[in-house]
């Protein structure tokens, strides 16, 4: 049996497949309008989240299975002290695959430990968040068609942005890439993934200033300074809007330059850049529920009979 | 005047890096057994200027070796049965750790998850960073 607690858990050749799998599913959704008849998604949410708990259940109803779960973790017994492993056991004896997100690093990993069903990581505190990272893998590959030889900026909040670490993660095993982080100085990339990055000599740059390197990239991933992160008010006013993309910034982008970003997007960008065909942060949610209908299938896939609760 | 005594059985730790020996008594739990123990501090030493040793009487299979090989490989470490240097034996970096230091990140798993052990893991032997399993937390060893 398969979880995903990190894009790294799957090879290069996996990822292939997984996003073939969801290609084809964008393409031939009719086909797989009963895939998961009979089975039962739990989504396990402890903190708030729309888009990603809204894109596992739909994903999951549209393949003709069902739902349960809970969207915060006052709903759950985890407000009575309930551990994680706890809930995970008996979450595996109501579900056949669970979804869970927890503002506790590694709580997924802890769950999945414990689980006799598989568990994806729904992102875990500032730390992964492995299914944007796959969304945002298809949203490239979808559009450039390739996942190599790319100078990908990533701006705005790297240190506590989990989406940044994971995508980063993913795209290290790629070939050609250069990576520039744009941030202010309180919100730079944690040294774990720089020495990561150091260990495989991949080239990367940290920069301050977005309009310095914008015309170099051919992607650009931006990300909320999210408030809930920051332990201090003062802070979080201070450094919620240190970079606005509007439409000034975009003249100085390559004609095919891409703009992602996990969603919910507050000021970071511009609803004026909306419209310029180079958003592409919209289409991104699309190809969220495709890839999380192509996960669910696969990952139930690799369950053996003798594992089921 | 005190006279520290040969030991029939159990550990020389050598070559300590001076004034870190007492560190290293509490991270072996020398201080919740019974074993004698003998703590000699800024030792002259031509290989190092100054060194701290450890002589402990147990059982050799008392020593986790694991634990002193995270705090500092370079330590020799000598086995002592029948009074005599039985066996020195090589201090190899454990791969995973598991309770014997504690992540730090408030934001971790491990703050609040009743009964989970603090598990450590090396990300990279070269410069012997250890990261926290489930939040990949930095340990400094500070050493």
């Amino acid at each position: 049996m398969r979880h995903l607690m990190s894009p790294l858990d799957f090879t290069v050749e996996e990822l292939n497949n997984l996003f073939d799998l969801a290609n084809d599913i964008e393409f031939n959704l009719d086909k797989y309008k009963n895939a998961c008849t009979g089975k039962i998604l739990a989504t396990c949410f402890y903190e708030p989240s729309t888009r990603t708990r809204l894109s596992f259940e739909s994903a999951m109803l549209q393949m003709g299975g069902n739902v349960i779960g809970f969207s915060d973790a006052g709903s759950s017994s985890a407000s009575k002290g309930e551990s994680v492993a706890d809930t995970i056991r008996m979450i595996s004896c109501y579900a056949h695959i669970c979804a869970m997100r927890h503002h506790k690093e590694g709580a997924p990993m802890v769950a999945s430990g414990k689980s006799s069903i598989p568990v994806i990581n729904a992102g875990d505190g500032g730390h992964q968040h492995p299914t944007q990272t796959l969304t945002d893998l298809l949203t490239i590959r979808s559009l450039k068609g390739r996942l190599n030889n790319f100078t990908v900026g990533l701006c705005g909040d790297l240190k506590f942005g989990r989406t940044v670490h994971s995508l980063i993660h993913a795209l290290e095993r790629y070939t050609g890439m250069k990576f520039i982080f744009i941030s202010p100085e309180e919100l730079k990339v944690p040294d774990y993934i720089t020495d990561s990055l150091k260990s495989k000599n991949i080239p990367y740059e940290e920069v301050i200033r977005l309009d310095d390197v914008i015309p170099q990239l051919d992607f650009l991933y931006m990300t909320r300074v999210q408030k809930e992160r920051f332990f201090n008010e003062e802070d979080y006013v201070r450094l919620k809007d240190f970079y606005v993309l509007d439409k000034e910034k975009m003249k100085n982008a390559k004609a095919d330059m891409l703009v992602l970003h996990p969603l919910p997007r507050v000021n970071e960008i511009a609803v004026d850049v909306d419209d310029d065909p180079r958003a592409t942060y919209f289409k991104q949610v699309q190809y969220g529920v495709y890839v999380r209908m192509a996960l669910i299938l696969t990952l139930l896939k690799t369950v053996r009979r003798d594992e089921e609760c | 005047m005190l006279n520290v005594g040969r030991i029939q059985e159990g550990f020389v730790l050598d070559h300590i890096k001076a004034g870190q020996s007492l560190k290293i008594y509490h991270m072996l739990k020398l201080d919740k057994g019974e074993s004698t123990v003998a703590m000699i501090m800024h030792v002259p030493s031509n290989k190092m200027g100054k060194k701290d040793i450890l002589k402990v009487e147990c059982s050799v299979s008392d020593l986790n070796l694991d634990v002193l090989a995270f705090i500092d490989h370079t330590i020799t470490v000598n086995v002592i049965k029948g009074e005599e240097i039985f066996e020195k034996k090589a201090l190899i970096l454990p791969e995973e750790i598991t309770g014997i230091i504690n992540c730090k990140n408030p934001r971790c798993i491990t703050s609040i998850e009743q009964g989970l052990p603090h598990v450590f893991v090396l990300a990279d032997k070269d410069t012997q960073v250890y990261r926290c399993k489930y939040c990949e937390e930095k340990y400094n060893k500070r050493y």
